[in-house]
């Protein structure tokens, strides 16, 4: 209500700064899953069965939970950008 | 037990539905109906399936329960595609629509200049590369189909063995005939194939469906819940985590290059998109449906190594286990979720690389040969898609003849990652032309040829096993000897595990040779304006390039495209494109615009490279405008363009400026003349004023005043009144012309009359004399104006002349002249003209030359020019004459009919 009064652009202009750094997020969200994803290459590879090792039941939580993750961002930016990205294409 | 031929009799049921829905698609796109699920984001999603093959989903488990989570990278990779969306697959959607891309080498010859060679580069190696893949999924329907003919847990086979060559033949058989049914429905390819995408949207889920179904049934039925699943597989050869790290990252990394370079991934990811929207929606989605196939993958593995016997394929997990623990409808349902994934592959890899086969081989082989030249008349519609039809069928033979060649041996995973190296070498030349303006043609085939020769070398012909393609000294000593040619071991770099090995080694080659090429050639305009759209796709959409078209004649241009598109297509486009010229009627302007536009249109059926060399045949060759270039040179276009604009902008201030300038002036001088103007007029007005007040005074005051004073005075009195009338009745005709109140009494009459009775009344009036000089001849004009009001400013002119010319002998010359429609009528007098600086005066009102004699109120030649004015004529000061010279132009009447009215004008 209050945001709407003449003379206070201050709401659509907090609207598109929160759009482009929504875009910022859609970018860089694969750099994120690309990271994560690469996290296993540091976990050790046993030679021995008495070497340290990360179980598999472990491993398929955590690559999973990214996943899902990255799904669940996914869905909320496409919610919160797909209609802005739309209308800039039609512009 | 399923029995063999219920089993194939589910499956032929299926299959017949699988048409039915597709048919059903068909019908309701060419109605123009079902849009909301034809043209959905979840059929665009469901379709992007087919990424999810046979190999995943038998494979999978059998990677698993051999190499624990490895398996896992091939979803990975994909996903991470799909989620950095915004990176690369917007570009190739936007350019795939933008340019009517029909596969990935239309795409990649598209941006090299529509470069035929590297179309036929990229096809051949599209075919070798993914011809093991389609003998894949027949060897997976194949192999599924053995083990319900002999039951892993039956001793003894009561089953019939099944003749495995036989039922990949109908197998392959019968996917020609769907994918020649529904896959060549329509030319043009990018309209999309509705029952292929609806069938493969069915088979997607239908596979899903399967694998979850099989995977709850393991962890809730089998394992007893997700907890001892998790211990159980936490206790199995595969509870540890064993990836090698290499591996892990070349194996993703492998994936997400196959889902761009995939012919079938490039057909449903980009060609059939058909709208941009629907890529943030897979752009979740489809990691989604890429987490749910591989979710139950790693306990199926585990349970299957528990419970099935040793030695059982670990490929055939998803269908023994429900089958040795009696659940046959579940089996039943595997099956089909198999057989889903294999056939729908198949479909859409033969009809992608079918499309590619028929533009870039059959196609430009056909028009080099006499058969095509394109100004035949003749539908040739029917050879595309008989081009096509058959490149479908050569295809899917010979994916089925290297099944048979191969024996059908050796492990799903290793055959399928294979195949992703192969298409994984188009990565750096699609990229680069992605991103990378610079790169070139002679880049791109360098890059091309030295990847895919090292793969063929470091990972095709090795997966034929030593002394299979190459011989075993070759793997130990290296071709020909050389050492540094190992096919696993490239510039003696050994010790790595052999698909890292052949990646890096073909990938690396491939870029180095690709970056290198481009480097040191040069590209032809084409190719850098092509480089520049691909490039900056975003910023330009349209096409700049252009056609010198005006050599073609649009009738050509009719006549193939008829040839091409059809002849109501074609006529229906022609028309579009005249009513885009805005003519009413007819065929269009052979305009370098709708060249291209045809160019496109044409793409969409045949391929860029073909529909370019088709409307070569006719146009002559393209022309790169200066413009174009200029698109090319994109920062220096935008600058010139800025620049150019803003020389405009400021061109048109400055032009404002001036004008306002003189508006400003003419306002400043409009002020000072009226002040002057009601100063005159009260000068004007007093002189006559004041001498008529001290005159009646005399007259009253005065005794003794003789008759003939008393007479001369009042005579003054009254020749001041009769000069104070005219001062006002000047004024007053002069406010009435200028207020544009005036009546003008439009009549025909001759020149010669009205200078007669302007010249008698001049000198009648006047006491001076001058001597008039004219020429009769040259008077005989016929004028239709207010003959009145032109007499009044001719007497005006010459009484100038007689008051002012200050001549011993004045004299004052006529000369009338036709020009054109207007005849000119000078006055010019033999005395000293007007000073430079009062010229630009004289016709305003109260204007008087000064150190002139005379009574006049300088208001006659104010008057003049607001009667000229008003005749449509002009009046201007002959600034060249000899001595004060005036010039009259007004409009002349045609000489025809012309003596009819000169006895009307004289009797006026």
């Amino acid at each position: 209500m209050t945001t709407n009064r003449p003379g206070s652009p201050l709401f659509l202009a907090r609207r598109s700064y929160r759009f482009r750094r929504l875009m910022d997020a859609v970018r860089l969200l694969p750099v994120l899953a690309l990271a994560f994803w690469l996290v296993p290459l540091l976990w050790p590879v046993p030679d021995q069965a008495s070497d340290p090792a990360v179980t598999t039941s472990h491993a398929l939580r955590y690559i999973f939970g990214v996943w899902l993750g990255m799904i669940v961002l996914g869905v909320f930016l496409w919610r919160r950008t797909a209609r802005q990205i739309a209308r800039e294409n039609q512009s | 037990m399923v029995s063999l031929n219920q089993l194939i009799a589910v499956c032929l049921l299926y299959v017949v539905g699988l048409f039915a829905v597709a048919f059903a698609a068909e019908r309701a796109a060419v109605k123009g109906r079902g849009d909301w699920l034809l043209r959905s984001p979840l059929v665009y999603t469901l379709s992007l399936s087919i990424y999810c093959t046979g190999w995943t989903f038998y494979g999978a488990v059998g990677y698993a329960a051999r190499s624990g989570l490895e398996y896992v990278t091939i979803y990975l990779g994909p996903s991470l595609v799909m989620i950095g969306w915004w990176w690369l697959l917007r570009r190739l959607v936007r350019i795939g629509r933008s340019h009517r891309v029909t596969s990935v080498a239309d795409l990649i010859s598209s941006r090299y200049g529509k470069s035929n060679l590297l179309a036929i580069l990229v096809t051949v190696m599209a075919v070798i590369g993914v011809t093991p893949y389609i003998a894949l999924q027949l060897q997976s329907v194949t192999l599924s189909l053995s083990i319900f003919a002999a039951p892993p847990n039956l001793t003894g086979g009561a089953g019939d063995p099944i003749n495995t060559a036989q039922a990949a033949f109908w197998v392959a058989v019968g996917l020609g005939l769907f994918t020649v049914l529904f896959g060549t429905r329509n030319l043009n390819v990018n309209e999309r194939h509705h029952g292929v995408v609806i069938a493969i949207a069915v088979e997607a889920i239908v596979k899903l469906l399967a694998l979850i179904a099989v995977g709850i049934f393991v962890v809730w039925g089998l394992a007893g819940g997700v907890t001892e699943a998790m211990a159980q597989i936490d206790r199995s050869d595969i509870g540890t985590w064993q990836v090698d790290g290499g591996r892990w990252a070349t194996l993703t990394l492998l994936a997400a290059a196959a889902l761009i370079c995939l012919p079938r991934m490039f057909q449903v990811l980009v060609v059939e998109n058909d709208d941009e929207r629907h890529l943030q929606i897979a752009s979740w989605a489809f990691p989604l449906y890429l987490m749910m196939m591989s979710l139950f993958v790693v306990p199926i593995a585990v349970v299957g190594l528990d419970l099935l016997p040793e030695g059982s394929n670990p490929d055939l997990f998803v269908l023994s286990l429900p089958l040795s623990q009696g659940q046959n409808n579940l089996a039943m349902l595997a099956f089909l979720g198999g057989f889903s994934s294999a056939t729908s592959m198949v479909i859409v890899a033969t009809l992608a690389l079918s499309t590619m086969v028929s533009n870039h081989i059959v196609m430009p082989i056909w028009l080099a040969f006499g058969q095509g030249t394109v100004q035949q008349s003749g539908d040739v519609r029917h050879v595309v898609i008989l081009s096509r039809r058959l490149s479908i069928l050569f295809i899917i033979a010979l994916g089925y003849f290297y099944y048979r060649a191969s024996g059908g041996s050796g492990a799903l995973a290793a055959i399928g990652t294979i195949s992703f190296g192969g298409v994984a070498q188009f990565l750096p030349v699609l990229l680069g032309g992605v991103f990378w303006r610079g790169a070139t043609r002679t880049g791109a085939v360098f890059g091309l040829c030295i990847g895919f020769s090292v793969w063929v070398f470091t990972m095709l012909l090795p997966s034929f096993g030593p002394d299979g393609a190459l011989s075993a000294q070759t793997f130990e000593q290296g071709l020909w000897g050389l050492a540094w040619l190992r096919p696993e071991a490239m510039f003696g770099v050994s010790g790595l595990d052999p698909t890292v090995h052949a990646v890096v080694w073909s990938l690396s080659l491939n870029t180095l040779a690709f970056i290198f090429g481009s480097l040191v050639s040069f590209p032809s305009p084409v190719e850098r304006l092509q480089g520049a759209q691909f490039v900056n796709i975003f910023d330009h959409s349209s096409p700049t390039r252009g056609w010198t078209a005006s050599e073609a004649g649009t009738e050509d241009l009719m006549i193939m495209a008829q040839r091409i598109l059809g002849p109501v297509e074609a006529q229906a486009f022609f028309r579009a494109q005249a009513q885009l010229q805005e003519k009413a009627e007819g065929l269009p302007e052979p305009t370098p615009r709708f060249v291209q536009a045809l160019e496109r249109e044409l793409a969409a059926s045949v391929g860029a490279a073909t529909a370019h060399a088709m409307v070569a045949q006719l146009v002559g060759g393209t022309s790169v405008s200066v413009r174009d270039l200029l698109a090319v040179a994109d920062e220096s276009a935008q600058m010139l363009e800025y620049s150019s604009q803003l020389e405009i902008k400021s061109r048109e201030l400055s032009d404002t400026a001036e004008k306002l300038r003189s508006a400003n002036d003419k306002l400043t001088q409009l002020s000072h003349q009226k002040d002057s103007f009601l100063s005159q007029i009260s000068h004007e007005l007093r002189t006559p004023m004041t001498s008529i007040r001290s005159f009646s005074e005399i007259l009253r005051d005065a005794e003794a005043l003789s008759p003939e004073e008393k007479t001369r005075y009042a005579s003054i009195i009254h020749s001041e009144t009769i000069r104070l009338t005219r001062l006002l009745d000047d004024l007053l005709g002069l406010s009435v012309l200028e207020n544009g109140a005036v009546t003008l009494n439009r009549q025909k009459g001759a020149l010669r009359g009205v200078l007669d009775l302007a010249v008698t009344t001049a000198q009648a009036a006047n006491t001076r004399t001058i001597k008039i000089i004219r020429n009769p001849a040259d008077e005989d004009v016929m004028l239709e104006t207010d003959l009145d009001r032109l007499a009044q400013v001719f007497i005006n002119l010459i009484t100038n002349a007689q008051k002012y010319c200050v001549s011993d002998t004045p004299e004052l010359g006529i000369n009338v002249m036709l020009q054109g429609d207007q005849v000119a009528i000078d006055f010019i007098d033999n005395g000293s003209g007007i000073e430079v600086a009062s010229r630009a005066l004289i016709f305003e009102k109260f204007a008087r030359v000064p150190g002139q004699g005379g009574e006049g109120a300088g208001l006659g030649l104010a008057i003049c020019r607001e009667i000229i004015t008003r005749l449509q004529g002009n009046i201007t000061y002959l600034p060249d004459a000899q001595g004060t010279g005036f010039r009259v132009t007004l409009p002349a009447v045609p000489r025809s009919g012309a003596s009819d009215n000169i006895d009307a004008a004289a009797s006026a």
